[in-house]
């Protein structure tokens, strides 16, 4: 009978566990050494990390990825990149009003003509997005929108750790080939393939670190990222069975050594950049959740203690009574 | 609105003149303080007041959420997200909420098994039983409903596979699944009625819940000896301060196993998909439901088969609602005449059996029904290469490891260059998903056959001739034990 109660609440465990499923068919994100600072009960942002991240975003992803959601001035918000406690209202921090000055928007506002017109962003404005709608987005891109990274860390299972996998996880350039598919001739020139060797790519870490054969077929305008999920068996040479993890996405790898020049002076490696921009994205996603977490240690205490005063007052209330 | 007599007697004039026109203090009085309370209950008959305290969290909640959502397409997502980053605390008010639903249905698990463990749905607490079933209902239907309000991927697509179930029923199916949605498929309109009925049914769950409670009040509290009340002064208690206190402690511990949810875990019992905002075009790779519904959506796609004239779909459906149809049924489903499990032991052994399907029903339901249930027992893919020969289509399997591939290969080189074949993996046929769930389903309503057939042969063990000799009983085991030792 015991042994029955303990099945049903390993199950219990089990089932919870199960709902909450990873995608299939990537490999599995891994975060950076030394993990994330802002995890854990007690963890902070690194600001100095944030502002670096909201370089990346804003030199390289904003070209691309809008962030709707964010307006300027929460960049100046207690806990985000360019807070200062001189400046409790982040509208007036110059710092955050020269940084949403730098771009220029289409006012959602009409002038006192009636027209509208473009015009430096202020601290209240939304970010600008690079394009007017989705489908000039998607005409940019290939067919492919690139998606909104305002909850990019929530809209993925382990969001962090998949953004900085995924930027830092494109196969290195010695896995590349190309591969002529027929010779030139009179008319038409040469038409060429890339191929990945897959026995190049490193991406298992200890038990999961797996050895694969075969050539990936990469089409122009795809890129494949063994983080990225989806299917990489149509597009795979060599055993099925054993095809890599992964998918492929219409964005080429975008951090490229040296890519941003730091205004810190940090050193932007591509695990630099990538772990920047994804503490950012971390940040973006959900700014308030390292107040979240700080009050939940308060309201944990202050249950915790009622409990106790609870448990005796049942004691002492029950004493007399054989229940 | 209680079985039992009233003790209230008013005290001053104001008191007495109320009493004789509106006896609100009476009634109080009579039910929530000296209200006769069997004195055995356990901490599994808490559940009742933590799930009282689940319903005003909702609510209260729920109602200061309305105030900044926005129930329209085009703004429901950023609302929802604006409530999260602009509206004071309101991370935390959408957390509670989102958090508190899980929560709710948590403990109205507990609290049905709890009922059909001690058997509280036996005469004379039908109906007590068939309200609590209603409200349960009510709770799924408003889950379903909230679920779609935030507008993201899942909300989307979830709600277009349930709706999409009305429309499996013959004949007014498809108008019926129109109506629901308000034209022919999910749009502003849907999402506007959702929201108009996602705020409605909590007040009519509040309503079944005052008419579970006088149905409760009326033949008193089961206790886990079965054993109905025979003497009040011995075998019971007045609920205050007994069990206010009792409650109380345990709804503290309740709400930091729930806190502990909202504020260090709080999308951990939701799906990532969902913080993507809603596009019919893409369709997510896994649509699943909220845990809570796991079990009947694992029924629902248990049933792959047609049966005669009844297509599996609908057949699916017909099982789904069966499942919840059948809980309505169980006071007369069951013919035992004790009440408690402790003194069925044929029946406490299926018990724990019929807990331990509902939760791997869950499990398949989170799971991808073509998936093998045991990866590890699964045997190696075989490799299938697609050709045609002669105008004809044509395949030859290959078995084994790495040189299967390569004699694959082989014979795809040899194939002529019109042949065209294509190399595919086939995995190996083991217990799948699907298969269990199959299985589970026929456990599921197994059970309650069996209940039937039990309560007619099963020898239970001697009951306790009242709940005070049992708790007297209990104790003196205890004590001579101590002294044992």
């Amino acid at each position: 009978m015991k042994a029955f109660r303990i099945l049903t609440a390993g199950l219990a465990g089990l089932m919870i566990a199960a709902s909450a499923h990873a995608a299939g068919g990537a490999a599995h994100p891994h975060e950076p050494e030394g993990g994330w600072p802002f995890e854990g009960v007690t963890g902070q942002f690194d600001q100095a990390s944030l502002q670096r991240g909201y370089q990346v975003y804003q030199e390289v992803c904003s070209s691309c990825h809008s962030m709707k959601l964010l307006s300027y001035r929460n960049l100046g918000d207690p806990g985000g990149p360019f807070y200062d406690p001189e400046y409790p209202n982040p509208n007036d921090n110059p710092f955050v009003k020269a940084i949403a000055a730098q771009n220029e928007i289409l006012s959602p506002t009409p002038n006192e003509t009636g027209d509208y017109d473009f015009r430096p962003a202020t601290p209240a404005d939304k970010f600008r997005s690079p394009y007017p709608n989705d489908n000039a987005a998607r005409a940019a891109n290939g067919g492919a929108v690139p998606p909104d990274l305002s909850v990019i860390f929530k809209a993925r299972h382990d969001g962090a750790s998949y953004v900085y996998s995924l930027l830092s996880g494109y196969p290195d350039e010695e896995a590349f080939s190309e591969r002529v598919v027929s010779e030139a001739t009179d008319d038409a020139p040469a038409e060429t393939q890339t191929i990945i060797d897959v026995s190049k790519l490193h991406f298992g870490h200890g038990d999961e670190a797996e050895h694969y054969e075969g050539y990936l077929v990469q089409n122009v305008g795809q890129y494949y990222n063994p983080y990225m999920p989806g299917d990489t068996i149509p597009q795979f040479e060599g055993d099925p069975r054993h095809a890599p993890p992964g998918g492929f996405l219409a964005m080429p790898p975008q951090l490229l050594p040296g890519r941003v020049e730091y205004t810190d002076g940090t050193e932007a490696t591509v695990e630099q950049m990538a772990y920047d921009v994804a503490q950012f994205l971390a940040w973006a996603g959900e700014p308030k959740q390292t107040n979240r977490k700080s009050l939940g240690l308060a309201v944990m205490v202050y249950l915790g203690i009622l409990a106790i005063l609870l448990w005796f007052s049942y004691k002492r209330i029950w004493r007399n009574v054989e229940h | 609105m209680s079985g039992h007599e009233s003790s209230y007697t008013p005290t001053n004039a104001f008191t007495k003149w109320l009493d004789a026109r509106l006896p609100l203090v009476r009634f109080a009085q009579d039910t929530a303080i000296n209200f006769p309370t069997p004195k055995n209950l356990n901490y599994w008959y808490t559940f009742g007041g933590i799930l009282a305290v689940c319903l005003v969290i909702q609510i209260v909640t729920g109602i200061i959420l309305s105030m900044h959502y926005e129930a329209s397409v085009d703004g429901a997502f950023a609302s929802v997200e604006r409530i999260m980053r602009d509206v004071p605390y309101g991370w935390l008010l959408r957390y509670i909420h989102a958090n508190g639903a899980s929560m709710f249905f948590l403990a109205v698990y507990i609290h049905m098994f709890r009922g059909l463990y001690y058997g509280s749905y036996k005469a004379p607490r039908e109906v007590l039983w068939i309200l609590g079933c209603v409200i349960y209902l009510l709770m799924m239907a408003t889950a379903f409903l909230g679920y779609m309000l935030p507008w993201g991927q899942m909300s989307y697509h979830g709600a277009n596979v349930i709706t999409s179930l009305f429309g499996a029923i013959p004949l007014i199916g498809e108008s019926l699944q129109t109506w629901i949605l308000g034209g022919p498929s999910i749009g502003n309109q849907t999402l506007q009625r959702f929201f108009s009925l996602h705020y409605l049914l909590p007040f009519m769950i509040a309503g079944a819940v005052i008419l579970h409670v006088w149905a409760l009040h009326v033949p008193g509290n089961n206790n886990p000896t079965g054993v109905e009340v025979q003497d009040v002064a011995k075998d019971t208690v007045p609920f205050h301060p007994y069990y206010t206190v009792k409650d109380a402690f345990a709804i503290v511990i309740f709400l930091i196993m729930f806190a502990v949810f909202v504020f260090y875990a709080p999308n951990v019992l939701g799906h990532a998909d969902n913080y993507i905002e809603a596009n019919p075009l893409v369709t997510p790779a896994h649509i699943v439901p909220e845990w809570y519904l796991l079990p009947f959506y694992a029924i629902l796609r248990a049933i792959t088969f047609d049966l005669g004239p009844i297509p599996a779909k609908l057949l699916g459906v017909i099982f789904m609602f069966a499942a919840i149809a059948v809980l309505f049924l169980l006071p007369w489903l069951d013919t035992s005449k004790v009440k408690s499990m402790r003194y069925r032991p044929v029946a406490k052994q299926f018990f724990f059996g019929f807990v331990a399907v509902c939760l791997l029903l869950g499990w398949c339901g989170a799971a991808n029904p073509d998936d093998a249930v045991i990866p590890a027992l699964q045997g190696d893919p075989k490799l299938v290469v697609s050709y045609t020969a002669d105008g004809q289509e044509a395949t030859s399997e290959y078995k084994g490891g790495g040189e299967a591939y390569v004699d694959a290969k082989r014979f795809m080189e040899s194939l002529p260059a019109d042949a065209n074949p294509s190399l595919s993996a086939v995995p190996a046929p083991t217990f799948l998903f699907r298969h269990f769930s199959l299985i589970l389903t026929f456990c599921y309503f197994g059970f309650f056959v069996l209940l039937f057939f039990l309560g007619l042969t099963e020898k239970p063990k001697d009951l306790p001739e009242s709940i005070h000799k049992s708790v007297l009983k209990r104790h003196k085991a205890s004590a001579s034990a101590v002294a044992a030792e």
